[in-house]
């Protein structure tokens, strides 16, 4: 099915197949080991890519510190004040503890979607199983945090207070499905706005080339400019959807710590 | 119906998300203007909270989106 649609795209002469960006192909093949094919593909090279970025900009901008930061420096210092003051805002002093791990995620979901925003690159957040790795273990980490600071305790966390008894079965039951399907929503908003964008952003661009390859260059004007005004959103979101992912990952860990709702 | 026709009408029909998610937005960018300009001091510091209400908003739409593609390409 995915492949008919890939090849009608094809035919169609302006190479116009709104999926084949996310396609996986391996780059350099490796031996299957027990079952899981550990080939050098294209999503590990943008990953490797941008933990190199982020790597390389961190050592660059704590290269020399001084006391008055220069132009590098209060480059890396905007990045660290952000987090910290989100994380403060949003957990309080007790969450600086887990500051190293919220600045990660930050600075690799950023630059992730960041680098997409490259031509001819490679979305890694525009795949469902990555986002949803990174969710779960920001899930798993909340719930663990929560049981090991509260014990049994942390359970309460699913019966709200001053809640007539009678509904208390039903409420609990429903929180419980809500903490539950946190990674999904999690996961799912980051790969659902990623790739939703990029697919957009590969229509119009597709309208643009079809216009003017058939000699309509007047009429393609519109869709290239909507096109300018689409990727200038699309930077926004990709900024934006790093920084809800790492808010709400903030907002799970204040609950899991604090435990007031 | 053909299971195939009956596929595709329903990738419409999830698409009509869309709906809700643009009420939610225009909601809530309508709201902060409002509130914003009763009391333009207080609104910078509210502007992160309008973000992540607008991200919240906009997921809701996308999730859809993703029950589309699932009935296009996995179903």
């Amino acid at each position: 099915m995915a492949s008919q649609v890939q090849s009608e795209g094809q035919e169609a002469g302006a190479g116009i197949d709104p999926m084949h960006q996310f396609e996986v192909h391996s780059l350099y093949d490796l031996p299957t080991i027990m079952g899981i094919d550990t080939s050098f593909t294209n999503a590990s090279l943008w990953m490797v890519l941008a933990v190199g970025s982020i790597m390389l900009l961190m050592a660059l901008t704590a290269r020399t510190t001084s006391i008055v930061p220069g132009r590098m420096q209060s480059l890396g210092e905007l990045a660290y004040g952000f987090i910290a003051g989100m994380v403060k805002q949003n957990v309080g002093n007790e969450g600086m503890k887990y500051f190293p791990f919220i600045f990660t995620l930050f600075m690799f979901i950023l630059f992730c979607n960041m680098l997409g925003m490259l031509p001819y690159s490679y979305t890694v957040t525009s795949h469902l199983i990555v986002t949803f790795a990174l969710a779960a273990s920001v899930f798993i980490l909340v719930t663990a945090v929560g049981f090991m600071k509260h014990g049994i305790g942390f359970l309460k966390l699913f019966v709200p207070s001053g809640i007539p008894a009678v509904l208390l079965p039903l409420l609990v039951v429903i929180e419980l499905i809500s903490y539950l399907t946190r990674p999904v929503s999690l996961s799912v908003r980051l790969f659902g706005n990623m790739m939703a964008g990029h697919t957009m952003l590969k229509i119009f661009g597709g309208f643009v080339v079809g216009l003017s390859s058939a000699g309509l260059i007047p009429l393609a004007i519109a869709p290239f400019a909507l096109m300018v005004a689409f990727t200038g959103l699309e930077l926004l979101i990709a900024g934006l959807q790093a920084y809800v992912f790492t808010v709400l990952t903030c907002i799970y860990l204040n609950e899991a710590i604090h435990m007031d709702h | 119906m053909e299971a195939e026709a009956a596929k595709y009408i329903g990738a419409g029909i999830a698409c009509i998300a869309l709906a809700g998610a643009g009420m939610a937005i225009g909601n809530i960018f309508g709201s902060f203007l409002a509130g914003a300009l009763r009391n333009p001091s207080a609104a910078q510091s509210q502007f992160p909270n309008l973000l992540l209400g607008f991200a919240l908003a906009e997921a809701t739409g996308l999730f859809g989106l993703i029950i589309a593609l699932i009935l296009l390409f996995v179903v």
